[in-house]
């Protein structure tokens, strides 16, 4: 019975979005779709890392640089042939590149393959760290990953980065692949493998007493983790259409880290909730470093007050949480327990 | 089932176990006492893969014909073939709810792949269904089947520890080891125990390797004890001959 | 000739840096040491104190010599407010979220500086008597090359002599080696962190000042990458083992120019170095070169 009623609840909600899609699409502005661009991007993006960081407890610092591969697998994929020559002028791309050109759910596939492949690689050595150790881990491999891509310039065109990306995002693969990374992890997470990862994030000792491999699980979070961070960071890309090596440090990672936090580790209506909030925010608390003209009087704004907020936020949230002042008795939530 | 041979266990300087030889047969309840300290733990550590012993050898035979050496493997490789433990200082998921600590035994016996989860393909639904059934089934056995969504770390000791074994058995062990299931239990409760060992042995076909402190139970229950005293093996026999040794009763009062 | 001198300028530079490097790794050393704590902030407090020393210098009219003893000292109190704000109330809390709480302390003071200093480039105020350049077997150095690691070697005289003489030291590593038997012991826990803290603050303000001397521009963001890389020298070197941090500040150090000037091909990855050298040390001895194995109780 209750799993009747949850199925209700998912698909009222699923008509809910479809409907507001359509709606927000055809009566807002170009600059409210691009919130609704960002947020969904930023659901994926919060979704995924809680999958590593909330559920198999994994401290990953790494998801800027996995998006960073994202990114720039569909710029180079889906940028027209005449494009690439133009952004190229100093060093010509590699060979095998000049004259690709692919589709978007291609380019996003193969986005999040190969990001997934990385995370494979990477995460392989390294998934065996404890919390810390693990975190400056993968935060190396993201500086490093950055670094290349500003040094490999017939690749990735070094620190010039790429323009003229298509924009092919739109709301629907936004949303369209927020939903699916919705669905997704909650039924990973309601089967033996999200409870095996959840076993990994409770108590290692015991999860591998009870047969649990800790390294295939570990490495098999992980990359899904990545797969979903390239999507992402894919999407973004061709939501810009601009992209550079820049873009990818650490600053983003802290604002998916503050989502992450914000929903609940390991809570999927959380993320999705608090990614929404933190991106619209994001832009609404923009005038805070900007100046706002009210006609007669002018308030001066003052860069960097939106982070010192957003940062504040983070830390009292963390604290208030940890001393336990706001109980997490939500009733229903879109979550991976209970069946 | 399971035997021991030759087992040394250093740490740097430490010699937590000195030539330990031990031999459990199946379907044998096998008990292993010792003063706190003794390396009773360390020999489950390493029986279980938790450590790498400096010496010696494992070998594990569940169905007398197959032998399999353990020494060496990893924890989960273990656990695969058929050895699960409990845990003296209990080891729960703790933010996990009761039926969840347990259908997670069952994770290492699934057959299907993650994708066939994700898609929830009919195979894996069927799957699962049944062991979910089957954590409910040992839910009931320890009598916890009330608190199942309650969070396991909410549980009173009592109860955790039984959690504990439930979850050992949704592994489908063949041999379990029982690190102090006993502890913190009144007379009534390591009654009721000894009861349940008996009843879990029998329906499961289980062989039991047994860590107490509360000689009651494993005078009651064990066919076989190993007495340990600072990781040497001091004395084994059936019960009544260890009450009677003489080295057993100085190591646990202390002499001089 | 000019090869060899070449070389040694390298070879300066490297121990330098080093040396810079070292004065920042223990600060992160000490702290995680006791509290097992990466105190992310770490870099920007290290980036405060150059700050505090630019507006104590530019905008006082105190002497240049006053200001670079008073601005560490203000610097290690600034230390000890952070442990009190961020990581105090969460002792004893899982470590996930503590660094996490590290991270959002990193990200405000980085953003307070921005905010307060504002984001355009300031030049420090380098004293006539640490920068100017002198001739040595046909070279020409500036001094303050040289003066960087004398002065970071006689802070770490002292360090060490309080650390092993001194009550306070000694509670100090009792608390590294084991917290809870440490904290029966009937020492007073808040104290000592709050020392541990202004200490590490302390001698990473001096980094800064020396820094400024030798990289003499000052960005709100400058502390980040020095104190990643500080951090990854101090795990190099064994974290909570503070000879160890000073070890592996030198190896970053001297790496780091070495690769620049044996490779200048790769000199683009130069930050990449840090990270790569980590890698290995985490992968081979994740203990640090100077750290001890610990096995976990079960």
């Amino acid at each position: 019975m209750r799993e009747k009623s949850k199925t209700h609840v998912t698909l009222i909600i699923l008509v809910l979005t479809i409907l507001g899609l359509f709606l927000a699409n055809r009566y807002l502005d170009a600059y409210k779709i691009r919130i609704i661009n960002l947020s969904g991007i930023y659901v994926t993006l919060g979704l995924s890392m809680n999958l590593i960081n909330g559920m198999t407890g994994m401290f990953s610092l790494g998801h800027a640089g996995f998006m960073a591969i994202g990114a720039y697998t569909v710029g180079i994929l889906t940028m027209p042939v005449s494009m690439k020559q133009m952004n190229f002028f100093m060093q010509p791309i590699v060979p095998f590149l000049a004259n690709v050109e692919w589709g978007f759910l291609p380019a996003l596939l193969a986005a999040g393959l190969i990001a997934a492949l990385f995370g494979v690689l990477i995460g392989a050595p390294v998934l065996r760290l404890t919390d810390d150790y693990l975190a400056i881990a993968t935060l190396g491999f993201a500086e490093i990953i950055r670094v290349v891509f500003t040094n490999t310039q017939s690749l990735t065109n070094g620190a010039l980065g790429l323009k003229g990306i298509p924009n092919h995002t739109n709301t629907w693969w936004s949303w369209g692949v927020a939903l699916v990374t919705m669905w997704f992890i909650s039924f990973l997470m309601k089967g033996t493998y999200g409870k095996a990862f959840l076993a990994i994030r409770e108590d290692e000792v015991a999860a591998r007493a009870m047969g649990i491999n800790l390294f295939k699980h570990k490495v098999m979070s992980f990359s899904f983790g990545c797969f979903f961070a390239g999507v992402a960071g894919g999407l973004m890309a061709a939501l810009l259409g601009t992209i550079d090596p820049n873009m990818f440090r650490i600053t983003l990672t802290f604002n998916i880290l503050l989502i992450v936090v914000l929903g609940g580790l390991g809570k999927i209506g959380g993320t999705v909730i608090a990614a929404v909030v933190v991106t619209v925010m994001m832009e609404a608390l923009r005038f805070l470093d900007e100046s706002i003209d009210l006609g007669l009087v002018q308030i001066k704004g003052i860069p960097g007050m939106r982070m010192v907020v957003f940062s504040i936020i983070l830390i009292f949230v963390v604290i208030v949480r940890e001393k336990g002042f706001l109980k997490r008795t939500k009733g229903r939530e879109l979550t991976y327990v209970k069946n | 089932m399971l035997k021991i041979e030759n087992l040394d266990m250093r740490f740097g300087g430490v010699v937590a176990c000195n030539n330990f030889n031990g031999e459990i047969g199946n379907g044998q309840i096998v008990g292993l006492i010792g003063p706190n300290g003794a390396g009773k733990t360390t020999i489950f550590n390493v029986v279980t893969g938790v450590y790498k012993p400096t010496a010696g050898r494992i070998l594990f035979s569940p169905n007398g014909s197959e032998q399999h050496q353990l020494t060496g493997l990893s924890p989960d490789r273990i656990a695969k073939l058929g050895v699960c433990r409990t845990f003296q200082n209990i080891r729960l998921f703790g933010e996990l709810s009761v039926l969840e600590n347990v259908f997670i035994g069952n994770h290492l016996r699934v057959k299907s792949d993650v994708f066939s989860t994700v898609l929830r393909l009919p195979h894996y639904v069927t799957e699962e269904k049944r062991l979910y059934e089957k954590s409910l089934y040992l839910l009931e056995k320890i009598g916890l089947q009330d608190t199942r969504d309650e969070k396991a770390s909410s549980l009173p000791y009592g109860m955790q520890r039984r959690l504990e074994i439930a979850r050992a058995l949704a592994t489908d062990p063949k041999l379990l080891l029982l690190d102090e299931p006993a502890a913190g239990m009144n007379p009534q409760e390591t009654k009721e125990l000894i009861q349940f060992i008996r009843e879990i042995k029998q329906e499961f076909g289980l062989t039991i390797f047994l860590i107490e402190h509360h000689m009651d139970v494993i005078m009651e229950i064990s066919e076989k004890i190993y007495v340990l005293d600072h990781g040497v093996l001091i004395a084994e026999g059936n019960p009544s001959e260890i009450q009677r040794n003489e080295r057993v009763v100085e190591a646990y009062l202390g002499v001089g | 000739m000019g090869d060899v001198s070449i070389f040694l300028q390298h070879l300066t530079n490297g121990i330098s840096l080093g040396s810079l490097y070292a004065l920042i790794a223990i600060g992160y050393t000490m702290v995680y040491g006791i509290l097992r704590l990466i105190n992310f902030a770490h870099g920007d407090i290290f980036m405060l104190g150059v700050y505090l020393t630019f507006y104590g210098v530019i905008y006082t009219p105190l002497p240049w010599w006053l200001v670079f003893i008073l601005a560490p000292l203000l610097t290690g109190f600034i230390g000890i407010l952070l442990e009190k704000v961020a990581y105090k109330p969460l002792r004893g809390s899982a470590r996930i979220t503590i660094l996490i709480s590290a991270i959002g302390a990193s990200f405000l003071l980085q953003n307070l500086g921005i905010v307060i200093f504002g984001g355009r480039p300031r030049a420090f105020p380098v004293p006539q008597l640490l920068n100017h350049v002198i001739k040595l077997g046909g070279v020409s150095i500036n001094v303050v090359t040289f003066i960087i690691p004398a002065v970071s070697i006689l802070l770490l005289i002292g360090l060490t002599y309080f650390t092993t003489k001194t009550k306070t030291g000694l509670a100090m590593r009792a608390l590294s080696k084991d917290y809870e038997t440490a904290s029966l012991m009937g020492i007073d826990i808040n104290r000592i962190i709050s020392i541990t803290f202004f200490m590490g603050s302390f001698l990473a303000a001096i980094g800064g000042i020396l820094w400024g001397s030798r990289y003499p521009q000052l960005m709100p963001l400058m502390g980040a990458m020095p104190g990643l890389k500080s951090f990854i020298a101090a795990v190099v070197g064994g974290i909570g083992n503070i000879t160890g941090a000073v070890i592996g500040g030198f190896i970053l150090g001297l790496g780091e120019i070495m690769l620049v000037a044996f490779l200048p091909r790769l000199s683009g990855y130069r930050d990449a170095f840090a990270f790569v050298l980590l890698i290995i040390i985490l992968l081979v001895k994740p203990s640090g070169l100077m750290g001890n194995k610990v096995t976990e109780k079960v």
